[in-house]
């Protein structure tokens, strides 16, 4: 059934017209053209479509449209400000925190909640933290090190 | 070689606008004695294209899947031909703007590409020279090239550009792979680690795989499958989807499809398909396999023999005879293949997540009936490969339905679909019969490798006395071989077959080391006269601070070593096992390897620690579970790959050897990961587990055993 779901996204007010059941993930990548956000099991078992609503890491291969009227979600598109990269992006460069990239964006928004609820983790936290995200080309101990070096920073919450 | 594969230069002039491109003609004869291929195409393997602005174009047929080769490509050129790293601009696996390549694959690109990329900027160099010399008035002798300016010795307002040199330029250049490159001494560019030039993208999600090509008006299209491997068609029912809004169905052969403008509309209406299968009974499972794979294989055809086996196994003082065992592996890239079709007044473009563009196209093209040059494959990012995406399948199915329906399709496999047309890492056997002497020394080995293929069978230990015998080759052409073989297809796995052939030598290795009371790193220091494997051997054990001791020490601490893609590794571990329920929990790896030059030490560095973080899984978790046809695990909450908590401290050691060209290093450090896991697990505990993956139930197994003397 068509619905009107009115949000913020990436800072901006969007409406999308459409049924609400719809998954996040797909009105993202089709209706919206962020292809940022990546399909990856469609089971919410690997964390390759995190994103952001309301400042928490949500799966947007298993949430409903519907449910993020109201809210403010922020993608990998809307990390970076005024063309300067996010702490997190910034220190994911520095510590070669990606290989193939597919799985990359999924871990930033996901190390971006962390770093929202846990300023200051301990790396025993970011590891726990970022135990949903799969990453098969083995970046995870530059990715530990990354994060660590973007809360080290002191900036490292995102909208 | 048809003209459809050839680079036509004068189109190429038109596409580019002019500038100094340089060929580079890679004849057959290197790479066929080298990758043991046959009919690769008399082609220019590279080329790169200098422009009037300044920046230089470099076009490769290999591709990006994460291996970092966007990078270290770039800087090779900026190294030979004297520019900033900053003024090149990669294409990559276009096979309508860059020259034939078979595949980025089995570590070859640096090894086997780099020198004709490589010489092709130095040729390319030389000429830019030539023209400054007679643009300045001086000899090219006196003439030095800084960040592509081309300067007369001590009067630095005597210069020009290469962009102006290049301007209104129409030159080409055809060389060899002989020309003369820079030194390791004189390296500015190569033999650092700059930032990846693929970072930016990659980290703002700007960084385009296939399924993020979105050409107007395209469909989705979702294909029936069948349950199982083998399955036949019988009745089907599409009624109910056609009666979906906005559903197109493709019916045609064996190709049932739903395509939709939105991909779970798509989902939805493939779900409303009524198909019945006539699923075949099923011969073999995943417990079964071995047998099966043993008895199947046939005759072992004799591989490499040295010595008498015989006279050694009568001069034996112990013997040990072990057999091991691996199931199938997955290679579960984060992106699932991907293609997007478009057909356009004839011409098909196809937007592909595959290792292999240029074979691509021509199987395209053979599917849809078209000419190769009327077909073209563009290869954006891959979200991993690892030897998985070197079939085509979803390309194939994406043309063919673009061409039936005549709007822009793509075809994105779910994780399920993922897993279901995998071609794996074989399963695998391999029988050692090994002894030594009354001095400790190793007298024989004679093996039998079933399935695992060659790479790596033969141990590179001195001993006299050896036999390595196979069975059931590795082939992977069309699978249709594999197949009476195998229940399942398979296909080349990130240094396929060597990782079961090393976890069978080194635990071998290991097993004997403990029998004659040496301390592992110490017995293979004994059986190893090469001096690049000692280095690396030693290399592993400063890093590690490797304390010497016979096995099994209950620390938990062990060695495993390979040669594989021309690089040496050696690996060392220390592991804990869960006493309640048997995990391994692997808390650190050290790695030496020698690769000869390094291009990029820091991308080394993660290509090391990349390939033993995924190698944790087939040592731990990773085997796949079927039946028949059936693949039971098709998703991620059945099939575990490493997760965060799993990874070690891994450390990279690389051994320099400026002396060697470079060699492998995307493949090399996952070989012995196996093996030096299932050691330090037999360190810790005492019980020697002879199949991969070490789950916490046949470690348990293994402790239990090794109580009651098995």
């Amino acid at each position: 059934m068509k619905m009107s779901v009115q949000f913020r996204l990436n800072g901006k007010p969007t409406t999308v017209r459409t049924d609400g059941e719809r998954l996040l993930l797909w009105v993202l990548r089709t209706d919206l053209d962020l292809t940022g956000t990546k399909y990856g099991c469609g089971i919410g078992e690997c964390g390759a479509c995190t994103v952001l609503v309301d400042r928490q890491a949500v799966l947007a291969c298993q949430t409903p449209i519907k449910l993020v009227d109201g809210s403010e979600v922020v993608t990998i598109e809307g990390l970076a400000r005024d063309g300067k990269l996010h702490p997190l992006q910034e220190a994911f460069v520095e510590h070669g925190g990606f290989q193939c990239g597919y799985c990359t964006p999924g871990m930033i928004m996901n190390a971006c909640a962390l770093l929202n609820r846990e300023p200051r983790p301990s790396h025993a936290a970011i590891v726990k933290g970022m135990e949903g995200n799969l990453c098969r080309c083995g970046a995870h101990q530059r990715i530990v090190a990354a994060i660590e070096a973007a809360s080290g920073s002191g900036k490292g919450g995102g909208s | 070689m048809s003209d459809a594969v050839r680079i036509d230069r004068r189109r190429f002039f038109q596409l580019t606008g002019g500038g100094i491109a340089v060929f580079v003609s890679l004849g057959p004869s290197a790479l066929l004695s080298q990758e043991g291929r046959t009919g690769h195409p008399e082609d220019f393997n590279a080329y790169l294209l200098i422009g009037k602005d300044g920046r230089v174009t470099v076009f490769s047929g290999k591709i990006e899947m994460g291996q970092g080769v966007m990078t270290s490509q770039a800087q090779m050129v900026a190294e030979e031909l004297g520019v900033a790293l900053a003024s090149i601009d990669m294409v990559l696996g276009d096979t309508d703007r860059c020259p034939f390549d078979r595949g980025t694959f089995g570590s070859l690109t640096t090894r086997m590409f780099g020198p004709a990329l490589r010489a092709a900027a130095a040729e390319a160099r030389l000429v830019l020279l030539r023209l400054a010399s007679e643009r300045l008035g001086a000899p090219p002798e006196k003439l030095v090239v800084e960040n592509g300016v081309v300067s007369v010795v001590g009067e630095s307002s005597r210069r020009v550009t290469y962009g102006e040199l290049a301007e209104g330029k129409r030159i080409t250049r055809v060389v060899d792979e002989k020309a003369v490159l820079r030194a390791v001494g004189q390296f500015q560019v190569m033999g650092s680690s700059p930032r990846r030039i693929d970072a930016p993208e990659k980290v703002t999600g700007r960084a385009k795989y296939a399924g993020d090509i979105r050409p107007a008006g395209m469909l989705y299209a979702r294909i029936l499958r069948p349950p199982a491997h083998g399955a036949k068609l019988g009745k089907l029912d599409t009624s109910a989807a056609e009666k979906r809004e906005g559903v197109t169905l493709v019916q045609r052969d064996d190709l049932v499809a739903v395509l939709h403008a939105d991909p779970e509309a798509a989902s939805k209406a493939l779900e409303s398909v009524h198909a019945e299968w006539q699923v075949p009974d099923a011969t073999v499972d995943n417990e079964t396999i071995f047998e099966h794979l043993v008895k199947a294989g046939g005759t072992p055809e004799v591989k490499e023999t040295r010595g008498d086996v015989a006279a050694g196994r009568a001069a034996a003082a112990r013997v040990f005879e072990t057999t091991y065992r691996k199931g199938y592996v997955a290679h579960a890239p984060m992106e699932p293949h991907a293609a997007v079709a478009e057909l356009l007044d004839g011409k098909l473009t196809v937007w592909a997540s595959t290792q292999t563009p240029f074979p691509t196209r021509d199987r395209i093209a053979q599917a849809v009936g078209l000419e190769s040059k009327k077909v073209r494959v563009i290869t954006p990012f891959l979200g991993g490969g690892f030897g998985g995406k070197s079939a085509d399948r979803q390309a194939l199915e994406a043309a063919r339905l673009a061409q039936i329906v005549g709007k822009p399709v793509q075809v994105a496999w779910t994780r399920e679909e993922e897993f279901f047309f995998d071609r794996f890492d074989p399963a695998a056997v391999v029988e050692i019969v090994s002894a030594i002497d009354g001095n400790g020394r190793i007298s024989l080995w004679d093996s039998t490798v079933h399935a695992a293929g060659e790479r790596g069978a033969t141990p590179i230990y001195d001993i006299p006395n050896l036999r390595v015998r196979l069975s059931g080759r590795i082939t992977y052409g069309d699978g249709t071989e594999a197949l009476s073989l195998h229940p399942l297809a398979v296909g080349p796995w990130r240094a396929p077959g060597a990782n079961m052939n090393a976890f069978a030598v080194e635990s071998q290795i290991d097993i004997m080391a403990s029998a004659a009371g040496a301390d592992p790193l110490e017995f293979r220091l004994r059986h190893i006269k090469d001096p690049r494997m000692r280095r690396v051997l030693q290399a592993a054990a400063d890093a590690f601070d490797w304390k010497s001791g016979a096995g099994p020490s209950g620390k938990g601490r062990a060695v495993a070593c390979s040669v594989d893609a021309g690089a040496y590794d050696a690996l060392m571990a220390e592991v804990r096992v869960e006493p309640a329920d048997g995990t391994v929990r692997v808390d650190r790896i050290v790695c030496a390897q020698d690769m000869g030059i390094v291009v990029n030490p820091d991308g080394a560095r993660m290509q090391i620690e990349g390939a033993i973080a995924m190698g944790l899984g087939y040592a731990l978790s990773e085997e796949l579970r079927f039946r028949g046809g059936d693949v039971l695990d098709r998703n991620f909450k059945t099939y575990r790959i490493p997760r965060f908590s799993w990874v070690p401290r891994i450390e990279a050691v690389i051994v320099k050897n400026d002396e060697l060209a470079p060699q492998g290093g995307g493949e090399p450090a996952i070989v012995s990961t196996g093996a030096v896991i299932a050691n330090a697990v037999f360190d810790a505990t005492g019980a020697r587990i002879c199949r991969l993956p070490l789950t916490p139930e046949r470690v348990r197994e293994g402790i239990a055993a090794s109580k009651t003397g098995r």
